[in-house]
């Protein structure tokens, strides 16, 4: 790939996914992305894991975070299946928000690949998140050349 | 600086102040600007020029006395101190009976109940992915999970908060049980925490669940129907915790709860409820921040700014109605995941600061509160914290401690003219329903939000163990989370599937039937259709989803 070449904006699906609402980290989060210059697509509170797959793969997406605050972690790693299920297995998923010291080996083990605790600050979110995108970018163009050849 | 005061004559005052300001301006050099998380700015001392106690009767008077500055009541906290209610749910109807023995074995005489997280979101536990049920709240779907729930607790004598949005399905599981007790309604006395449903629309997505018209009618619905059938229930507690847990300022929260409030009243008097019959059984409930000093005149305002508009913005003539009875939650917001011990000294202050803001009934956060629903120690240590104030510190000796403080008076005033702004931008945005309905709440919440996030961010807003004083070596957790017992909940949730199977479906049919028509009907009280379903059998998912079907599904307005 040509590295001169001005790379597309990161594309990053910001969700919560269970039966929790509070939203005061994924709005703030998503505003972080958005104001450097990534393209945000921003869900209400209680997803169901089908509708973040359809999402993610309607919209393209390089980076899903998932906000937890009250135990909806616990099913991140049915995500995770879900994705690659369904042909996504490049997505980054990312977690922000609470996560008990002894529930994150789990959520990492199923490939989570950062869990955000409170205190993360904006230059760390935006790095991971940027990151993370350049990694599924690298996994998606490969994954599409080995299917191709 | 008040101006009423600066006219005082105070012989050698200017002299000695400036002296002192010399003296101030020498030592410190350059000053940091402070402003309070309301955006008031802070001085470094305050005197008679800026509060002078000329206007004590009228401000201030006495404790029990409009407009209630100094406390709702003669006696204050001296006489009876406020309720320990701490907030406890979780795991199947078998495990909080557990714990809601051992809490009235000690001696409590007040409970609270919070349900799973499903039962907010308006589904049965046979509906929901079983890893997440029981982790927030119990699972109570029906009158006799209920009945199960509160086995052994005296009904007629014990008073009960439950968080229970619309549309009220825990009390009606409760009436149901007191029915199978042969216990008179007009026994049972509580309030419905979460009754607020704007709140929910602007601030707090856990519960919305009916469309905000639908939301609207089932509240005055429920209103009247306790109102003529439990008496001594509260069936409004008006919420600023929200709110202010979503990012509203201390000000901007009080102006926004006050002007819900008013929307609530008005709106039972426009249904040709008596202004003095339902006002007094409004309570409200508040988040308290360790912003210490801002807090205690945040409730003190609050309370004279509500004696004003119940009295004379509603028309309320027994007194009881302009007491501001609220209860206080010390803000989990604050508490960091980081360090968490920590987090005693943070709800310690923050439950000075409400019970020195006069508050009727306390929740104090257990330290583990920013990760997971509290373990057994931590909230004997919460409830302990209470304990310590009362008995140790002697909180309770002094009505209203700080009145008279000329700092504390003169942030009272700035506060309740910030508080009222609030309110006249709401009013002019045609009321709390319209403001909410059209996003400017939301708005405004996103951006005091944004701005106190940058506060952080910046340094300029320390947050120990956070951004200042970080211990990298500090375990961030003493204990294993913990999480319902898998096993029981599979059999709960087992049984609860045979229940419904087994039971009558002519019964459900008849319910359901009725209560849609009474959805559907301008004159039937739904409310009051609710509670008969509920003592049919049927399950918190039915009726919701029945309403929902009836009275419409909102979806939350968003405002990025």
């Amino acid at each position: 790939m040509d590295a001169t070449r001005p790379q597309p904006p990161v594309r990053v699906l910001v969700t919560k996914i269970g039966l929790d609402g509070h939203d005061r980290g994924s709005r703030i989060v998503a505003a972080y992305l958005r104001d450097a210059g990534m393209e945000v697509i921003y869900t209400p509170p209680w997803q169901t894991i089908e509708a973040v797959v359809d999402l993610a793969l309607q919209e393209d997406v390089e980076v899903i975070g998932i906000s937890s605050l009250a135990t909806d972690h616990l099913i991140v790693p049915q995500l995770l299946s879900a994705l690659r299920g369904a042909g996504l297995g490049h997505i980054a998923v990312l977690v922000g928000g609470i996560v008990p010291e002894d529930e994150r080996a789990p959520l990492i083990e199923a490939g989570v690949k950062g869990i955000f605790g409170p205190g993360t600050s904006r230059a760390l979110v935006v790095d991971q998140v940027t990151q993370a995108a350049s990694e599924a970018r690298r996994l998606r163009n490969a994954g599409f050349w080995e299917k191709a050849s | 600086m008040n101006k009423q005061a600066v006219q005082l004559s105070l012989p050698g005052f200017d002299k000695a102040f400036g002296e002192w300001r010399a003296e101030y301006n020498r030592q410190i050099g350059e000053d940091r600007p402070v402003r309070n998380r309301s955006g008031i700015p802070v001085q470094p001392l305050y005197t008679p020029r800026d509060w002078s106690g000329e206007h004590y009767a009228a401000d201030l008077g006495f404790p029990g006395q409009h407009p209630y500055t100094r406390g709702i009541y003669a006696t204050m906290h001296r006489g009876r101190t406020w309720s320990q209610r701490q907030l406890i749910g979780l795991g199947t109807p078998a495990d909080y009976n557990e714990r809601v023995r051992k809490i009235l074995d000690l001696g409590a005489t007040a409970i609270s109940f919070l349900p799973c997280n499903s039962g907010f979101r308006g589904i049965d536990c046979d509906e929901v992915d079983p890893a997440l049920l029981g982790t927030c709240g119990t699972v109570v779907n029906t009158t006799g999970d209920m009945d199960e729930a509160l086995a052994g607790v005296p009904l007629d004598r014990i008073s009960t908060a439950m968080n229970d949005p619309s549309p009220f399905t825990l009390l009606a599981f409760t009436l149901g049980v007191a029915r199978r007790r042969g216990i008179p309604w007009t026994s049972i006395s509580g309030t419905s925490n979460q009754s607020d449903y704007l709140s929910h629309f602007i601030a707090n997505h856990m519960f919305y669940r009916l469309s905000l018209p639908g939301s609207r009618r089932v509240l005055l619905d429920h209103i009247d129907f306790c109102r003529q059938y439990v008496p001594n229930w509260n069936p409004v507690s008006v919420v600023g915790q929200h709110m202010q847990q979503a990012g509203a300022t201390p000000a901007e929260t009080m102006g926004f709860t006050l002007s819900t409030a008013l929307q609530y009243a008005q709106d039972c008097v426009e249904r040709g409820m008596d202004i003095d019959v339902i006002l007094r059984r409004f309570t409200f409930f508040f988040d308290i921040s360790i912003s210490f000093f801002e807090e205690i005149a945040k409730f003190r305002a609050g309370r004279r700014i509500w004696a004003r508009l119940a009295r004379e913005r509603l028309g309320a003539r027994d007194p009881a109605c302009w007491r501001f009875k609220f209860h206080g939650q010390t803000s989990g917001v604050d508490l960091t995941e980081q360090q968490p011990l920590n987090n005693i000294a943070r709800v310690t202050a923050q439950a000075m600061a409400g019970i020195l803001g006069g508050l009727q009934s306390l929740h104090t956060d257990a330290f583990d509160e920013a990760t997971s629903t509290p373990t057994v120690r931590s909230a004997r240590v919460a409830v302990a914290t209470q304990n310590i104030l009362r008995e140790e510190a002697r909180l309770c000796d002094v009505i209203d401690p700080l009145g008279g403080s000329y700092y504390i008076e003169a942030l009272t005033d700035q506060m309740e003219a910030e508080i009222e702004a609030v309110i006249a931008r709401i009013d002019t945005a045609g009321g709390m329903y319209k403001a909410a309905e059209t996003g400017l709440v939301q708005t405004m919440i996103g951006e005091s939000a944004l701005a106190f996030q940058e506060k952080v961010d910046s340094g300029e807003q320390q947050v120990i163990g956070v951004n200042c004083y970080v211990d990298e070596d500090e375990p961030h957790r003493m204990q294993p989370t913990e999480r319902p017992d898998p096993v029981r909940m599979r059999d709960h949730v087992a049984r609860f599937k045979r229940y419904k199977e087994e039971r009558s479906n002519d019964d459900v049919r008849r319910g359901l039937d009725d209560l849609a028509r009474a959805a559907n009907s301008r004159t039937e009280n739904v409310y009051a259709k609710v509670v008969e379903a509920a003592e049919l059998g049927i399950t918190h998912g039915e009726i919701i989803s029945c309403l929902r079907r009836e009275l419409g599904f909102g979806q939350p307005l968003i405002v990025a």
